[in-house]
């Protein structure tokens, strides 16, 4: 299990959601990843995309301009 | 056993696709969502920018869509390979600059192959026969189902029966009685399904699903090719379309000017890479500079981006100016009369 950061600042949705999936293809089941974002629609959007593929969303830490969604990944079930 | 068959739909976020994914979903067929981000996307990227719509709940509808059919959504990014698409449109543009016809065979092309690299077995899309002037009619169909590469492996669940039986539909894949014959502009039949199966609060975006269908849009995408002399975009341009108050003085340049908080924020990430300007003796919007401009032109900027200060009345105005990968000076300007702006620099 391992910890893994990605910088989404700056991008707009569904941008850092289609980073999150891309980076979270190539983890292993139990790995976290920070999700930095400056986007707030990523506040609703990586959650749902967690939701939906089966990985849970650890944190969520918001200051005012940044955004820091720690989700772990899950690569048993419906993940894919 | 019976194998069970897979099928990849296409997902914009809207109530067609959605109940096309449903109806084959509860033919017991293993369905997941795929969603194709072009950089026009109404969905999502804009919906963050202003302030005052951030106390509004967001969503993506696609995510939505998939969460409420409880099955995975793959986006993928297809920024690059679009750009394509919207400069180069075999069948040309609909209304405004929107590709229609090229874009559904570029969507479902990519999602072929997506089922090809997957193992799938067959493609749905909501497309409702009649229901689009450039898209869903009865020769346009064949044509995205020819030029695609999908062939009879694409299935539109919405009007399937008006249409010749698809390969699922031979193959006993899917109940072909079971699949439905809308047809035209009326929404009726699509609302009364969505109530059958007790789906609500979908999204109805008005116009279109992307920005290409846009008038105010595409007027700027429009203004911004003429300006290059070609047709070309980077993602950050058509980013930028969206944000802003645009304005035109010359050919060889125009200023974006952040209308509120939310947009001066947005405006801020981009300062690296263009030439902006702020106002220093009063309050007022960041404004960045798209193209090429000598100290002349930067001049004229300056008096024009002041008048969007908080001096606008004011005798002169200090602003600094950050050219692009150099350091910050300051002048004094005094702002451009609102008589002195001619409305076709507007965009
Ligand atoms: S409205 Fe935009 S996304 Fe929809 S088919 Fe036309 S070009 Fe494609």
């Amino acid at each position: 299990m391992s910890e893994h950061t990605l910088d989404a600042r700056n991008l707009l949705c569904p941008m850092p959601v289609i980073r999150t999936q891309n980076a979270a293809k190539a983890l292993a089941d139990g790995d976290t990843l920070k999700v930095i974002c400056t986007d707030p629609g990523a506040m609703s959007d990586i959650p749902a995309w967690c939701r939906i593929h089966g990985h849970s969303v650890l944190d969520i830490q918001q200051s005012d301009k940044e955004l820091v969604i720690t989700i772990k990944v899950a690569k048993s079930g419906r993940a894919s | 056993m019976q194998k069970t068959r897979k099928a990849v739909a296409l997902i914009s976020g809207g109530l067609d696709s959605m109940l096309a994914a449903k109806v084959v979903l509860d033919q017991g067929v293993h369905v997941e969502g795929i969603n194709f981000y072009t950089g026009f996307c109404v969905e999502g990227h804009t919906h963050a920018i202003r302030k005052q719509d951030r106390a509004k709940p967001k969503r993506n509808n696609a995510l939505w869509v998939a969460e409420q059919l409880g099955v995975p959504l793959h986006i993928i990014d297809v920024v690059e390979e679009y750009k394509d698409v919207v400069i180069n449109p075999k069948h040309g543009y609909g209304s405004n600059l929107n590709p229609c016809l090229d874009c559904k065979g570029f969507m479902v092309h990519h999602a072929h192959r997506w089922m090809e690299e997957n193992a799938y077995d067959f493609i749905i899309t909501g497309e409702v026969l009649g229901q689009r002037p450039m898209s869903q009619r009865r020769d346009t169909l064949p044509l995205i189902a020819r030029e695609s590469g999908a062939g009879d492996r694409l299935l539109r669940p919405l009007c399937a029966k008006l249409l010749p039986p698809t390969l699922p539909e031979r193959e006993g894949w899917v109940d072909r009685e079971q699949l439905l014959a809308f047809n035209g502009r009326s929404r009726k039949p699509q609302m009364a399904l969505a109530a059958h199966y007790d789906l609500t609060d979908y999204a109805q975006p008005a116009g279109g699903c992307c920005f290409l269908t846009d008038p105010n849009y595409t007027t700027k995408l429009a203004d911004l090719w003429q300006s290059r002399g070609d047709k070309r975009y980077e993602l950050d341009d058509i980013m930028l379309l969206k944000v802003g108050r645009h304005l035109r003085p010359r050919p060889h340049f125009k200023l974006i000017v952040g209308r509120e908080e939310g947009e001066n924020n947005f405006l801020e990430g981009y300062r690296r890479r263009y030439t902006h300007l702020r106002s220093l003796s009063h309050s007022g919007p960041l404004v960045l500079i798209d193209g090429e401009t000598d100290n002349d032109d930067l001049h004229l900027a300056a008096r024009l981006a002041a008048r969007f200060c908080q001096g606008r009345s004011a005798a002169a105005v200090r602003m600094s100016i950050t050219p692009r990968g150099g350091a910050p000076y300051e002048i004094e300007v005094p702002p451009l009369n609102s008589d002195d702006i001619p409305q076709e620099w507007y965009l």
